[in-house]
């Protein structure tokens, strides 16, 4: 493959570890200054040398660039570095997460087409293929994704991907990548898949048999909670002209009759997904937090290892309290995904987290309402520690039925596990347990769910 | 892929387990790319749609000497194409195979024939009999690479693609 090139120095070849690829890859210095840091390119177009430059980058017959709303020095170290990291050909970046998700299913589905996806998903993905893919007369399938005869079953001749997350948000489910790719490739379809809460130090989904990675990078890929983005990295390794994907096998109307798998090969997919669907939905990262992007996949070895170290201490004093249910965390023994999770993610399952606290929407409400260190918003993989409870936020719409459905307990707790100390974290916690607990005993209920405003937003 | 087809691939998955890696050395590659001045482009197409085209267009912009190497047409990309590897009249240094594998060793021999330095087989185009044609007679031999990728991931510009070019370096340039 192309992702991990050797390197020869002084006469000896060198394949770089994962750390230094985190620090280097996809920025050199920059050859017109010398600047070591990666420069912000704050700016919308790029000067032609001439006009046949300029017709050799429409053509795609030379890297050239153009606009920003297709290409960007800046978001392009970003997006190598990423492709390097999980061992891909390449990335393509895009506004947000979501628009990454889009993005990736609009380069190869066509209307009449339909995906299988695990049900045990971040509930915004869920509604963009209930919702958008429905308006684009996509259809999808939603699985119970530890079945693999559900996926199985679910497969029709329209079929044109699979899709899930490593870990899933927010039941902490792992997804068993390489059987569920097995299935997909014996029916000649990609599995995609969402890997934001594991990142690539945790889990590189291509080396299990994925096809196409999507990251919300606003999670752990930023790491500091500051900017809102995703990206798509490719494996390069599908074969787009096995006859069901017409839209990159195919000549392009918009190229002139281009056709992206027979003259890109490996970078069919990705040149498609830049020169038509990031051009065409103009849903482009800003250089600025591309920028940001590159510095917090600089410590993203080491945030990580710390993340999980104190998701594992919390998990642990949850585990063994009185007020909790249950903790749904893969890195506990006994957790119905323990064997998966030493498996594909045998470093740490990730830092966030779901618990059940014992007792109703109110209890939890009130653990919320009682913390004073976590942070109480809608999202996740921030230096700092994160809260929610989805009965009254996320999924306050839902009646106690369909949270069940939705595997959400009225007493669900979502939780993101920062980089603090350890015993603040759990000193926080337990006093937030014991303000829950006050209230089970007996205090003036809280004020009703329903007077305050809240939408399925993200995270 | 259809082995018996010719390559229209730049940059497919070849066959990388049938491949001995001192074919795809990232030295060697680079070598060859650096040093090269004239690049004989075996089964180059005339249609600007063709791989072999976006390939011959790239590397002429970048200040190489293409010349087609097509029996079936007389000018591609403003150069005379020729029928065959040996009825060019000046020295070559690559000779770039877009062509089935079973085409390869008569190429190789011809390759040898003419002094060319290298032979580069694109993705998809594997022949170890070829090879051993080519090296026995003192040419460096690549198989299932790029060219162009090969250029643009380590003198070229991939990077500003977001393509992953696995090139790490702290030197500046």
């Amino acid at each position: 493959m192309n992702g991990h090139a050797e390197h020869e120095f002084d006469g000896q070849a060198r394949t770089f570890g994962f750390e230094t690829r985190a620090v280097h890859a996809g920025q050199r210095p920059d050859p017109y200054t010398g600047a070591s840091a990666l420069p912000i390119f704050q700016t919308s177009a790029f000067v032609f040398e001439d006009t046949d430059s300029a017709a050799a980058y429409f053509n795609l017959q030379e890297y050239g660039n153009i606009y920003s709303r297709i290409m960007n020095p800046t978001v392009a170290a970003f997006e190598e570095r990423i492709a390097s990291l999980e061992g891909g050909a390449g990335a393509v970046a895009f506004s947000s997460g979501l628009a990454a998700q889009l993005a990736a299913f609009y380069t190869l589905l066509q209307p009449g087409d339909h995906i299988v996806a695990s049900q045990a998903i971040y509930g915004g993905s869920i509604a963009q293929f209930k919702h958008v893919f429905g308006r684009l007369s996509v259809d999808v399938t939603l699985v119970n994704p530890d079945e693999a005869s559900a996926w199985e079953a679910a497969i029709r001749p329209t079929t044109k991907a699979l899709f899930g997350e490593t870990i899933g948000n927010p039941s902490g489910n792992i997804l068993d990548i390489r059987t569920v790719a097995g299935i997909a490739h014996a029916h000649g379809i990609p599995l995609i898949v969402d890997n934001t809460f594991a990142t690539p130090y945790l889990c590189r989904p291509i080396e299990w048999g994925a096809d196409i990675v999507v990251h919300s990078a606003t999670k752990f890929i930023d790491g500091h909670g500051t900017s809102i983005g995703g990206v798509v990295v490719d494996a390069g390794g599908f074969d787009w002209g096995n006859g069901r994907f017409p839209g990159i096998a195919e000549p392009s109307e918009e190229y002139h009759g281009l056709a992206f798998h027979e003259t890109f090969g490996v970078y069919g997919y990705l040149m498609k997904l830049r020169a038509e669907t990031l051009r065409d939905l103009g849903a482009a990262l800003a250089p600025f937090n591309a920028f940001l992007y590159t510095l917090g996949l600089e410590t993203l070895p080491v945030r990580m290892e710390r993340h999980v170290r104190n998701a594992e201490g919390v998990a642990r004093f949850l585990a063994a309290h009185p007020m909790v249910e249950r903790v749904r965390y893969a890195g506990l023994p006994g957790n119905p995904y323990y064997t998966l999770a030493q498996q594909y993610v045998p470093r740490g399952a990730g830092s966030v987290f779901a618990f059940d606290l014992k007792g109703d929407r109110n209890t939890g409400q009130r653990f919320i309402e009682g913390l004073s260190l976590w942070r109480h918003l809608a999202n996740v993989g921030d230096t700092k520690s994160l809260v929610i409870h989805p009965a009254s936020t996320t999924h306050r719409q839902l009646g106690d039925a369909e949270l069940a459905a939705s595997g959400v307990a009225p007493g669900t707790v979502r939780l993101s596990v920062g980089l603090e100390s350890l015993d603040d974290l759990t000193w926080d916690l337990e006093r937030g347990l014991a303000a829950a607990r006050a209230g089970t005993a007996g205090r003036a209920a809280a004020p009703a769910l329903e007077e305050k405003e809240g939408e399925r937003t993200h995270g | 892929m259809a082995n018996e087809t010719d390559a229209a691939f730049c940059a497919l998955p070849g066959t990388p387990a049938s491949v001995p890696e001192r074919f795809q050395e990232t030295r060697v590659m680079r070598e060859i790319v650096q040093s090269a001045h004239t690049i004989a482009i075996v089964g180059l197409s005339p249609s600007e749609l063709r791989a072999s085209y976006f390939v011959g267009f790239y590397l002429q912009r970048h200040g190489y000497r293409i010349v087609p190497v097509n029996p079936n047409e007389s000018e591609i990309l403003g150069e005379t194409s020729y029928p065959s590897l040996t009825a060019i009249p000046f020295p070559v240094d690559v000779v770039d195979v877009f062509r089935k594998p079973s085409a390869v060793p008569a190429i190789a021999a011809e390759a040898v024939q003419i002094g060319a330095r290298a032979l580069w087989l694109q993705f998809g185009v594997v022949s170890l009999e070829g090879a051993e044609i080519a090296e026995r007679g003192g040419l460096k031999v690549v198989m299932d690479r790029c060219l162009k990728v090969e250029h643009a991931r380590h003198m070229g510009r991939m990077h500003w693609f977001g393509l992953n070019t696995g090139v790490v370096s702290a030197r500046r340039e």
